[in-house]
């Protein structure tokens, strides 16, 4: 049973969410990785090292949906599985697959139980359902941060196709966020602000405790909207799924969507004004306060504590 | 220009849902139906085009049962024209919803048609990917901004990294995140003028499309319970805390 794996990539490097997919689906057959860049060498290169990768292939051209629909259907006959993950380009590329294939796709899986049986959340992770997929082939998205990523040390071929990939639509502008905090959908420690913080020069707080923890920076829906935060920040149902050994949630109510973002989170830190708000109710560990105190000394207590990362 | 907007009726955002004990599914009887969120912006951007003179007329529909008039009233009231539901009692995959609205697509030829992103039951994130696919028409999803240019839209979409603008040649499908606009509510006038707009009603059976299912749910679970946990009284408890908790992390 052969898998094709979709890679994500950001300015000319592999995600990290790749490495996961891989993890995750290297059980179901040999996995070749398909990297489609401007650029795809050194992604290729990185690709090539996770274990479990078969051969990579690359092809040039932009990963807008239709181009990559046009390639991924061209190579799906090869392969009983074709899977990405569940990010902008995977969910944005895989139904339109799906359709092109005739296939019902399986996405955001949270587990997979056997060969063609999965678990998706569904109700902002409120219900898990279990499908059986008893198609010819498996169109698949999987949720990176609920799976472990596969190890490196690998060295799989790599092999360039000449399938150019185009599309109708034309991206004519990128705005991007400049920050140098770790990949907020695999971070093992994520700090998050809510709307509470009250302006974007006091949400620099978050970010400097952020900083001194080696964290993440999230975000709430409400933070982002108020243009306190950057919307690739935000954590929830429509947001970014995070999975970190350790969320702290600060100024942060705990509204159900928001909370279908993070629970596959390891431990919770909740710091709150409220005590009744649903994410003290739901921490491993709450400190009821005002934010405002409580950051600043928080952070020199952890510089006492001489806590380095 | 044609405006089609698809719209589906799902259980109320603000429900808190249950889960059935014995893994039948989630409970819905009882509980507040409304429209997707995600469709209350997708209608909303068509309804601001026609009144900047980009749609003559903007068409709604939606898939389920009867009931799911109640959402194209909605719709109607915000300042759609003309409503079509396709009626059945089924709960339908994706698949099958993208075959018939491929279908409505021959036969309305829209410029431009907008879905929601996803819809709040299912969490899918599928339809309107798989609309394009079968129209062969080109995509913008998670649309936080569209302009009418020329003899095409400019999308700007919410990605991983931030934002990317895109430039599409028409006719195109575009799927609304929440950030597009503020949906307006109608008022009640708009209401009463809404029960007066042409709604047509047929059977999904009508369409000729195989709306048999291709996955099998085994069963809907209650996602893991986590365990209560502690409230601290000071910020140096919680630094020891988040300290030892960093400590005993595993090097990735
Ligand atoms: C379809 C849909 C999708 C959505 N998707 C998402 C999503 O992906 N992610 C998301 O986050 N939201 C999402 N939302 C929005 C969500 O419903 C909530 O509105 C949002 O999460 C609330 O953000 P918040 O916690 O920052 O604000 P609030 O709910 O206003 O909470 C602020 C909290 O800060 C506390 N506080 C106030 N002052 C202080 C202080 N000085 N110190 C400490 N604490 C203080 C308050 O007690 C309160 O608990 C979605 C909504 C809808 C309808
Ligand atoms: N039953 C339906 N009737 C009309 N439109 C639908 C239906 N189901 C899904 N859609 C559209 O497709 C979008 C994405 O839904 P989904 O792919 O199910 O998450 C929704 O926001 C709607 O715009």
């Amino acid at each position: 049973m052969s898998v094709l794996v979709l890679a994500d990539h950001d300015r000319g490097a592999l995600s990290p969410a790749t490495a996961r997919v891989v993890g995750a689906v290297s059980e179901l057959g040999p996995v070749d990785v398909l990297v489609v860049a401007d650029d795809p060498s050194a992604i290729a290169q990185s690709a090539s090292t996770l274990s479990g990768v078969a051969k990579v292939l690359t092809a040039k051209g932009s990963s807008l949906a239709d181009g990559l629909e046009t390639l991924l259907s061209t190579l799906t006959v090869r392969y009983h599985y074709v899977v990405a993950s569940a990010g902008s380009v995977g969910k944005d590329v895989m139904p339109r697959l799906a359709a092109k294939l005739d296939l019902m796709p399986v996405t955001d899986i949270i587990a997979i139980r056997g060969p063609n049986s999965f678990d998706r959340p569904i109700y902002a992770g409120n219900a898990i359902q279990t499908v059986t997929d008893n198609q010819l082939r498996h169109v698949l998205t999987i949720r990176a941060s609920a799976f472990r990523p596969a190890a490196s040390g690998n060295a799989a071929p790599i092999e360039a196709l000449d399938n150019p990939v185009a599309s109708a639509a034309n991206l004519i502008a990128t705005h991007r966020t400049e920050s140098d905090t770790p990949d907020l959908a695999t971070a093992q420690i994520v700090v998050g602000g809510g709307v509470a913080l009250g302006s974007a020069e006091n949400f620099q707080l978050i970010e400097k405790l952020a900083k001194k923890l080696g964290a993440a920076i999230g975000a709430t829906r409400a933070a982002v909207d108020a243009g306190y935060a950057p919307n690739d920040w935000q954590v929830g149902q429509t947001g970014k799924i995070i999975a970190p050994d350790l969320y702290i949630a600060i100024g942060i109510s705990g509204a159900l969507q928001h909370l279908a973002g993070i629970q596959g989170a390891k431990k919770i830190v909740a710091i709150n004004t409220d005590p009744e708000a649903p994410l003290v109710k739901l921490a491993d560990v709450a400190l009821i306060g005002d934010l405002f105190e409580i950051i600043p000394q928080l952070i020199a207590e952890l510089d006492r504590l001489g806590l380095k990362r | 220009m044609k405006i089609l907007v698809a719209i589906k009726r799902v259980v109320d955002h603000n429900v808190r849902i249950r889960v059935r004990p014995d893994g039948t599914g989630v409970e819905t009887s009882g509980v507040r139906l409304s429209m997707n969120p995600f469709c209350k912006h997708a209608v909303e951007a068509a309804v601001q085009l026609s009144e900047a003179g980009h749609g003559d007329e903007v068409v709604v529909v939606s898939i389920g049962p009867k009931t799911a008039n109640d959402v194209i009233l909605t719709a109607l009231a915000m300042g759609a024209h003309r409503g079509i539901l396709i009626e059945t009692d089924a709960a339908l995959e994706t698949l099958a919803i993208a075959k018939l609205l491929a279908k409505v697509v021959a036969e309305e030829n829209p410029d431009i048609v907008l879905l929601g992103k996803q819809a709040v039951d299912d969490d899918s994130n599928h339809v309107g990917q798989m609309l394009a696919a079968l129209t062969n028409r080109p995509q913008a999803t998670f649309a936080s901004e569209i302009k009418v240019v020329g003899q095409g839209v400019e999308v700007t979409r919410e990605v991983d990294s931030g934002r990317e603008t895109l430039s599409l040649p028409l006719p195109a499908i575009v799927t609304a995140d929440l950030r597009l606009n503020t949906p307006r509510n109608a008022a009640l006038p708009m209401v009463m003028k809404a029960r007066s707009k042409p709604l047509a009603a047929r059977p999904a059976a009508e369409f000729g499309v195989d709306l048999a299912p291709r996955l099998v749910v085994e069963k809907i679970s209650p996602p893991p319970e986590r365990v209560a946990g502690k409230t601290v009284d000071s910020v140096a408890e919680l630094a020891a805390f988040i300290a030892a908790d960093v400590s005993n992390m595993e090097a990735l």
